[in-house]
C-alpha cells in the first residue's frame, strides 16, 4: 500500500492556491460526460453533491434515508468555525490552523489542516447566501462566540441548531440541483459494497431499502461521505441509523482505514438512565461557556445538589486548569469526569454522572439571557429527565460523539484506492488525535463545497469517461457477494436479535477501547470480539423476508461489519504505545496526569491494510512532519 | 407499567393493514417512547414474530425521521415534543396507547407506521432555496439584517420536515411545511429576488402532489413539535396573492 500524501510544494500558506492552479480542469462542455456517484448526504455529502452538480458533472446521490435533509449532520448543535476574525480578537487563518493542529495533539496533517482554515470563510459567506439564518447582534451583523477551548470568538451559531440549518442550506442547494437534473436522487438505498475494476474504484451495490432489491450503479469515480462509526460502542450520540459499513467495505476492497482507535468522547451528554437505552443525547458543549461543572467534595454525598454548601463543592476543572477551568478540551473534560465517577463522586440515581451548574449565570445575566442562550437545550434535558435545569444543576457525563479517524486520503481526498475518494467525518484528515468543538462542520462543509469539486476535476481530467457498465463481470461478483451476505445473516435462524450484540460489542469497546486503553484490555478485547463475531453468525436472528422492507436486516448488516471493525480500531489502540489526544493509554501519562505523547516513535498516521477476517491488519505508516507548528507538550493549565 | 398498545399493523403499502393488540409489562417511566416500541420489538423477535417497523433515526428530535399518531395526535400527548423525546412518563400504568401511521393521501403507508414523505422533497425542489452558486457568495457582513427578521426566519427554518402538520390537519394540508420555508427566505434579503417565482411554484407542488387546501383550523401549529406559527402560512398567502395578481413571470433558470 503506498501512501503518497501529495501535499503541494512552497510556503504552508499558498499550497492549495498553487495547486488550484496546477491541476487539471475538465473542459465545461465535457463536464456532462462524467458521472460521480456520491454516498451520504450530511453536510459533506449534500454540499460537494450540489456544487460538483452546479459545475455540469453527471451526479448520482445516495442516502439510506427516506430524505437527504435526514443525516446525522442535523443534530449538530453548537456551531462552525471561520478564521473571519469579525470579531476584531487577533484571529487569523494561521491562528485557526494553529489551534487546530495543536488541538489535534500534532496528530494531522499540517498542509490539510490549513487549507480548511484557509477555507472557513468561504463557508460562512456561501451559507448566508443560501439564507441560513445565523445568530445575529441587534446592528444585524453575524454574532460569534468562544467555543469549546478557543480563546478567541471564531464560532457562527444557529441558537443550538447549527448543523440542522446548515445542513438545511446544502441540502436546499442539491434540491435545487436535482431540480435542473444535474444530481439525481436514489433515497432509501444503503451502499453494500464498491466495485473496483482493474484496480480503480468504478461503482457500487446498493439495497432498496423498500424493496430489498440489490442494484448496480456505474460512475467514473465514486466518493463516499458516509460519515463516523460511534456506533461501533453502541451508545453514542450518533443517529441509530450511523454505522461504519460504506467505509468498511471500502477497506476491505483496498482502501487503507487511517487512526481508527481516534474516537472523540464529547464531556456534556445526558448520562444513561437504564438498561434500555438506545443512545447518548449530547447537550452542546456551549453550555459550558456559563455552567460549572464539579461533584460533591465527598465521596458518597447523596443530598440534593441545592443542600450541598460551596465549601463541600469540588469544581474540579476550575482546580485543575485555572486558565482555561470549564472550557478545558474535550479529551480532558472527559477524562476527568470519568475520574471524579471512578472515584465515587458521580451524582444521580445511578451515580454516572458529573453536575453542569447554571445558577451563577443566572444570579449574573438573570434566566431571560440564559433562555435565550440554550432555552432550545434547556428544554431537551427536561424532556428526557424530568428536571429543570434553571432550577437544579444539570447531570452529564461523557459519550462517544465523533471518530477523527476513517478512510485514509491523500491531500485530494482521494483513498489509496484510485477514483475512490472520502470527505468529512468518513475521512481521517483533519482533526489529529482529537477535534475541536466546531471544526466537524466546518471540515465536512469545506471538504464538499470547495475541496472535493475542485479535486474530482483533476482525477476525471485524467480518465476517460465511461467505458464501462453494469453488465461487467465485476459488478457481477460483487453483487453476488452481497447477495450472499445477506442470504447467510438470513439463514443463521438463531435465537438472539442483532441489537443484543450490537449492545454487547458496544460494551466491550466502551470499557477496553473507550476513554482509556491499556495493553492488556485490549488484548482481550480483540480476543472477545473474535468470540462473539462467531456466535454472532451461529446465533443471530432476522425475521422476516431478505426481499422487503426489513429493519432487522438492515441492523443486523450493519452490526456484522461492525464485529469486523472493531478489531482493527483495538490493534490501532494497541500498536499507538503513547498517549495523544482522546488516545489514552495510562501507561502513558505526565507527572500532572495528563496525556504523554511520544512524537519520536508516533509522529505518524497509522493506517491499516485488510488481510481478511479475524488476521491482524497490515499496519503502514504515513509520517507527518511539523514545519509550522512547534511540537510542544499540550497545556491547558 | 402495564400498557395495552394497539399498534397499526400493514404489511406493505398494496395491502390492507389491522391494528395488532399486545400487552406490554415492565415498561419503565424513564424509557423514551421509541425504547418502549424497541422493547417491544425485542419481545417479538424473542417469540419468533416481525417487529413493528417504524421510522427514527436521531433521537433528538432534529432528524425528522420519527412521526406516529399516539392516543390520535401525532407525535403524541406532549407539546413541541416529537416522538423520540416523548418519554413514558406521559403514561400510567394500565393505559391503552392507540399507535398509528401519519394518515394522508399524499403519504402512502410502505409498511406498518413507516410512510412515504417524499413529497416533501418535491415541494423544496420546486423553488425552497436560494439560487446561489458555490463561491459566488459575498461577504457574510456584507448585508445587515434586522435581527427581529433573522430571529423569525430562524423560527421559521427550525422546522423537521416530519410531516405531523399534514397529520395533524383535516384537510392534510403541507400548509405549514410550504409555509415555513416560503417565510424563512421571504423574510431574508438573500430570498427577495426569487420570492415571488418561489411560493408559486411551491404551492402549485404542494397541490400537485395530492396535499389538502389550508382551511385555517389551526391543528398543524398545535401538533408541530417546533412549534412552527400558522403565522407563516398567512405570510404564503399575502405573497401568493401578490404573486398572482403580479405577470407570471418566466420559469426560472437553475
Amino acid at each position: 500500500m503506498e501512501l503518497n500524501a501529495k501535499i503541494p510544494d512552497g510556503p504552508i500558506a499558498e499550497k492549495w492556491d498553487n495547486h488550484l492552479f496546477s491541476m487539471k480542469l475538465v473542459n465545461p462542455a465535457n463536464k456532462r460526460k462524467y458521472s460521480i456517484i456520491m454516498v451520504g448526504t450530511g453536510l459533506a455529502g449534500a454540499s460537494a453533491a450540489a456544487t460538483m452538480g452546479e459545475l455540469g458533472y453527471d451526479v448520482q446521490v445516495f442516502t439510506y434515508h427516506d430524505s437527504p435533509r435526514r443525516a446525522h449532520s442535523i443534530a449538530a448543535q453548537g456551531g462552525i468555525n471561520a478564521s473571519k476574525n469579525y470579531q476584531s480578537d487577533g484571529d487569523s487563518d494561521f491562528r485557526l490552523f494553529y489551534d487546530t493542529v495543536k488541538g489535534g495533539d500534532f496528530r494531522s496533517r499540517e498542509a490539510n489542516v490549513y487549507r480548511l482554515a484557509q477555507l472557513s470563510g468561504n463557508i460562512i459567506d456561501q451559507a448566508v447566501a443560501q439564507g441560513v439564518p445565523f445568530a445575529r447582534e441587534y446592528g444585524g451583523l453575524l454574532a460569534n462566540r468562544s467555543f469549546g477551548g478557543a480563546q478567541v470568538s471564531r464560532t457562527f451559531y444557529a441558537r443550538g441548531q447549527t448543523g440542522q440549518q446548515l445542513l438545511l442550506g446544502a441540502y436546499q442547494a442539491l434540491e435545487r440541483q436535482i431540480q435542473a437534473g444535474t444530481c439525481v436522487m436514489h433515497n432509501e438505498q444503503e451502499m453494500m459494497d464498491v466495485v473496483v475494476i482493474d484496480g480503480v474504484a468504478r461503482g457500487i451495490i446498493t439495497r432498496n431499502i423498500r424493496t430489498g432489491k440489490l442494484e448496480r450503479h456505474v460512475a467514473d469515480a465514486v466518493v463516499l461521505a458516509t460519515g463516523g462509526y460511534s456506533n461501533v460502542f453502541f451508545l453514542s450520540t450518533n443517529a441509530k441509523k450511523c454505522n461504519v459499513t460504506a467505509t468498511w467495505r471500502a477497506h476491505r476492497r483496498g482502501a487503507g482505514f487511517a487512526n481508527p482507535c481516534f474516537t472523540q468522547i464529547h464531556p456534556t451528554c445526558i448520562p444513561p438512565s437504564g438498561e434500555y437505552q438506545s443512545k447518548l443525547t449530547l447537550m452542546s458543549e456551549s453550555l459550558r461557556n456559563d455552567g460549572r461543572i464539579w461533584v460533591p467534595a465527598e465521596a458518597g454525598d447523596e443530598r440534593e445538589p441545592g443542600r450541598i454548601p460551596e465549601e463541600e463543592r469540588d469544581y474540579y476543572l476550575e482546580r485543575f486548569y485555572p486558565s482555561f477551568g470549564n472550557l478545558a478540551p474535550r479529551d480532558i473534560s472527559s477524562r476527568r469526569a470519568k475520574e471524579m465517577v471512578d472515584a465515587g463522586h458521580g451524582v444521580g440515581e445511578l451515580k454516572n454522572g458529573v453536575f453542569l451548574d447554571f445558577k451563577d449565570a443566572i444570579e449574573r445575566l438573570g434566566e431571560r439571557v440564559i433562555s435565550e442562550r440554550y432555552g432550545n437545550l434547556f428544554a431537551m434535558y427536561e424532556k428526557i429527565t424530568g428536571e429543570n435545569p434553571y432550577k437544579t444543576p444539570m447531570r452529564i457525563y461523557p459519550a462517544p460523539h465523533y471518530t477523527m479517524g476513517g478512510l485514509w486520503v491523500d491531500y485530494n481526498l482521494q483513498t489509496t484506492v484510485p477514483g475512490l475518494f472520502a470527505i468529512g467525518e468518513a475521512n481521517f484528515s483533519d482533526h489529529g488525535a482529537n477535534r475541536l468543538g466546531a471544526s466537524a462542520l466546518m471540515q465536512g462543509l469545506a471538504d464538499g463545497y470547495f475541496v472535493m469539486p475542485m479535486t474530482i476535476g483533476n482525477y476525471l481530467a485524467g480518465v476517460t469517461p465511461g467505458g464501462v457498465d453494469t453488465s461487467h463481470p465485476s459488478f457481477t461478483e460483487v453483487e453476488q457477494g452481497v447477495g450472499d451476505r445477506i442470504g447467510s445473516i438470513m439463514s443463521v435462524g438463531g435465537t438472539r436479535s442483532s441489537d443484543s450484540f450490537a449492545v454487547e460489542l458496544g460494551r466491550i469497546m466502551w470499557n477496553e477501547c473507550g476513554m482509556e486503553r491499556t495493553a492488556d484490555g485490549l488484548k482481550d478485547a480483540i480476543r472477545r470480539i473474535g468470540e462473539l463475531r462467531e456466535e454472532f453468525w451461529n446465533d443471530v436472528r432476522v425475521p422476516g423476508k431478505a426481499d422487503d422492507l426489513n429493519q432487522e436486516l438492515e441492523k443486523a448488516g450493519r452490526t456484522a461489519d461492525f464485529l469486523e471493525f472493531a478489531e482493527v480500531m483495538c490493534y490501532d489502540a494497541l500498536a499507538r504505545d503513547e498517549s495523544c489526544g482522546a488516545h489514552y493509554r495510562p501507561e502513558h501519562v505526565t507527572d500532572e496526569g495528563e496525556a504523554k505523547r511520544d512524537d519520536e516513535n508516533f509522529a505518524h498516521v497509522s493506517v491499516w491494510e485488510f488481510t481478511g477476517v479475524g488476521k491482524e491488519p497490515k499496519l503502514h505508516k504515513e509520517h507527518l512532519t511539523f514545519e509550522n507548528v512547534k511540537l510542544s507538550q499540550r497545556s491547558y493549565k | 407499567m402495564k400498557l395495552k398498545l394497539h399498534i397499526w399493523r400493514q404489511a406493505g403499502p398494496d395491502v390492507s393493514g389491522q391494528f395488532e393488540h399486545i400487552t406490554a409489562d415492565d415498561i419503565s417511566t424513564h424509557m423514551s417512547f421509541l425504547e418502549m416500541l424497541d422493547v417491544v420489538n425485542e419481545r417479538l423477535i424473542a417469540d419468533g414474530k416481525e417487529p413493528v417497523a417504524f421510522d427514527h433515526d436521531c433521537r433528538e428530535g432534529i432528524c425528522g425521521t420519527c412521526g406516529m399518531m399516539i392516543n390520535g395526535n401525532p407525535h403524541g400527548p406532549w407539546e413541541r415534543t416529537s416522538a423520540c423525546q416523548l418519554h413514558m412518563r406521559a403514561f400510567k400504568d394500565g393505559d391503552e396507547i392507540w399507535i398509528e401511521p401519519w394518515r394522508a393521501q399524499a403519504f402512502p403507508v410502505l409498511k406498518d407506521l413507516i410512510v412515504d414523505r417524499s413529497a416533501f422533497d418535491r415541494i423544496i425542489q420546486a423553488g425552497g432555496y436560494v439560487s446561489v452558486r458555490t463561491g459566488s457568495a459575498p461577504d457574510a457582513n456584507a448585508v445587515p439584517i434586522r435581527k427581529e427578521f433573522a430571529d423569525d426566519a430562524f423560527d421559521a427554518a427550525a422546522c423537521i420536515g416530519c410531516g405531523a402538520c399534514v397529520a395533524a390537519c383535516p384537510n392534510a394540508s403541507a400548509m405549514l411545511f410550504t409555509s415555513a420555508k416560503v417565510s424563512q427566505l421571504a423574510l431574508l434579503p438573500q430570498g427577495q429576488p426569487e420570492r415571488y417565482e418561489r411560493v408559486l411554484h411551491m404551492v402549485d407542488t404542494h397541490d400537485e402532489e395530492g396535499f389538502g387546501n389550508c382551511t385555517n383550523h389551526g391543528a398543524c401549529q398545535n401538533a408541530c413539535p417546533k412549534g412552527i406559527s400558522v403565522d407563516n402560512i398567512a405570510r404564503l398567502n399575502r405573497d401568493l396573492f401578490k404573486a398572482t395578481l403580479m405577470d407570471r413571470p418566466e420559469e426560472a433558470a437553475v
